[in-house]
């Protein structure tokens, strides 16, 4: 059992997920930023590995990704940067990114390095299920690592399930069909949405992820499902000055 | 087919789909229906019907006789550049309009470079009545204008892709968000054959009659469908895959898709995707592609809009890889000096894409008897401004 079950036996509801681009807004600070992150009392984290086409998320994602690639961010650095990753972070850690630097790394090998640097698990949005399955899901499985899966308002039940199967962590319900970096609308269509997930009973929890942004959205998802992921919002509040020291103010104004 | 696509969409080791799960749905919808669709007798008569009268099909094989005596072969030109809108994009606007119809979608969005594929689906939707939003990087709105302005009294909102090197890669990114944020009513005609399976394979086959016209009319002009030599600029490759489709099974006949160059492959500012690139994943398929060692997507350069883009096509990746096809390259410089040859002497002046195509035949040594069909994909007005810029006139 990995951090990742451990974190979704234990506590119930509200988790809260943050997302954030390493090398941004500088080299050196994944750390840092996941340490200040952890001691406000965040669940779990997703820490993007930046790409040149982002084509799932929206201008802040977009900028934060061609700043850390400006900056010099790569999977070589990030690596290095996580190197103490289990000295300093308890929470569960997730990398996510593109397919493309993956594949460039080496799947194989991106794997072993995150399994043994302590990431508990990836996503790759842009990464089949069909790719997965035939050619790369025994990196993840020799390595520990779980594999999770994005579900839309448009999935069908049976590729839902499907998913359920693959997964061994959660999954991560997206709040409507969009990229990233909108604000989360709830529509009578997207509540039935949820609660047909729910009425699935699936044996992932499920998390709630694009559109979270403050304290109403994060509660709004947390009816429906475990828990919430901010994403844009954060990489946004990363901009102020000294945001490693607001970042407890960031986190309590989410949770209140 | 020997060279076809397999049933998971791969072309080889290219090929597939690898998409976020936002445009899942959307994909897999074309997956499962558009081989129906395309075989559907209504639907291949209304294509025949609109490709014959509307764009103007066939075009004509034109035996290109002061080519030829320089050249000392036998050279024909495919005039794609005489079909409605000046190129052989409209061959496959039309067949994607009349399946997002069939679709029932309501909203189609495009990506285009050089303009040539955005006019062409401005134009299908004007004469559909669809409404149509078109992506185009801003440099490039602004070295191709004159097709801007086309696709707006077409009716089409042009929307200028900002991010990156704003040209046809960043184009296709935003048309890609929109697609994702707007999943159930809108339609994506992709304008080459890239993109998440089954876009390479559809669009390769809209683009086909270029080749199936050919074969018929070089019947007719020599007596022998085969030709020794099929050539054809590419930049994602869709006139380049029109033009070998038909072909790809005929081994006697040497394919030869010509890549820009830029400034020179070493300089720096090129677009030679199989010289400099490695394999990968772009735009949702498992191709070759220029990036850099840490896996990030190179910004391409070239004079030709049509041609400046960071990838080829999966089926391209893949007849470069085993060799069926050859893969060359040509500088702007070279591009530009055929374009202003071949208007000199065949009275035609060609877009600057095609101009690439032509400008080869200078590297290559034929027999007297040779037969050499060149795809002329587009027609130069677009790139006026480009040829009298360099040439001075």
């Amino acid at each position: 059992m990995n951090r990742l079950n451990k974190l979704f036996e234990s506590k119930k509801d509200n988790l809260l997920s943050i997302y954030f681009t390493a090398g941004y807004p500088e080299l050196n600070t994944t750390l840092d930023i996941a340490e200040s992150l952890e001691k406000a009392g965040v669940d779990f984290l997703e820490i993007g590995f930046p790409y040149s086409d982002p084509v799932a998320d929206g201008p802040t994602i977009q900028h934060s990704s061609e700043k850390a690639l400006e900056n010099g961010m790569n999977l070589n650095q990030l690596f290095e940067e996580l190197k103490d990753l289990r000295k300093r972070i308890s929470i569960p850690i997730l990398l996510m990114g593109y397919v493309n630097p993956m594949v460039q790394y080496g799947i194989e090998r991106f794997c072993k390095k995150a399994a043994e640097v302590g990431v508990d698990g990836v996503i790759v949005p842009d990464l089949p299920m069909y790719e997965y399955e035939a050619l790369y899901s025994k990196y993840f499985t020799e390595n520990g690592l779980s594999n999770i899966f994005l579900v839309t308002p448009q999935t069908s039940e049976d590729r839902i399930r499907k998913i359920d199967g693959l997964t061994n962590s959660f999954i991560y319900l997206l709040s409507s069909s969009s990229i990233t970096g909108k604000n989360l609308q709830v529509s009578n269509a997207i509540e039935d949405y949820y609660k047909r997930i729910k009425s699935m009973q699936l044996k992932n929890p499920a998390v709630i992820g694009f559109g979270i942004s403050n304290n109403e959205t994060f509660t709004k998802a947390c009816e429906y499902a475990r828990g919430a992921i901010v994403g844009s919002a954060f990489v946004k509040f990363l901009e102020t000055e000294n945001y490693l020291e607001k970042i407890p103010e960031f986190v309590k104004a989410i949770r209140l | 087919m020997k060279y076809g696509v397999n049933e998971h969409g791969y072309y080889g080791d290219f090929g597939g789909a690898y998409i976020p799960e936002m445009l899942y749905p959307n994909v897999e919808e074309l997956r499962q229906q558009y081989v129906q669709i395309l075989n559907d007798p209504g639907f291949k008569a209304e294509f025949d019907q609109l490709l014959r009268d509307y764009v103007g099909r066939p075009s004509p094989l034109y035996p290109a006789k002061r080519y030829s005596e320089k050249y000392g072969a036998n050279i024909f030109f495919k005039r794609e550049d005489l079909n409605h809108t000046g190129s052989h994009k409209i061959n496959n606007a039309i067949g994607q309009i009349l399946l997002a119809r069939r679709l029932g979608k309501k909203r189609i969005i495009a990506e285009t470079g050089a303009g040539q594929h955005g006019v062409a689906t401005a134009t299908v939707c004007a004469l559909m009545g669809i409404e149509c939003v078109v992506y185009m990087g801003e440099v490039d709105m602004e070295r191709q204008a004159p097709n801007v302005s086309r696709m707006k009294m077409l009716g089409a909102k042009v929307v200028p892709a900002t991010s990156g090197s704003k040209t046809l890669k960043d184009a296709t990114n935003e048309a890609m968000r929109d697609w994702i944020n707007n999943p159930v009513d809108t339609h994506y005609i992709i304008g080459s054959v890239v993109g998440p399976y089954p876009y390479p394979e559809m669009v390769a086959q809209f683009q086909s009659i270029i080749s199936l016209e050919t074969k018929k009319q070089l019947l007719e002009h020599t007596g022998n469908e085969l030709p020794q030599y099929v050539m054809a600029c590419v930049g994602g490759g869709s006139n380049a895959m029109g033009m070998f489709y038909h072909f790809l099974d005929d081994e006697s006949v040497q394919l030869i898709a010509v890549e820009a160059a830029g400034k020179g492959v070493e300089s720096g500012h090129s677009a030679a995707t199989t010289f400099l690139g490695r394999e990968g994943v772009l735009h949702g398929s498992r191709t070759i592609l220029m990036q850099t060692d840490d896996g990030q997507v190179v910004e391409p350069y070239s004079i030709s809009a049509g041609l400046d883009y960071p990838g080829i096509g999966p089926q391209h990746a893949h007849l470069y890889k085993i060799k069926r096809a050859q893969y060359v390259n040509i500088t702007d410089d070279e591009a530009l000096q055929a374009g202003l040859l071949c208007s000199q002497l065949e009275g035609i002046i060609p877009a600057i894409e095609t101009a690439h195509a032509l400008a080869y035949l200078e590297k290559m040594t034929f027999k007297n008897d040779d037969n050499v069909v060149i795809c002329i994909s587009g027609r130069g007005d677009k790139d006026l401004s480009t040829y009298i810029k360099y040439f001075g006139y």
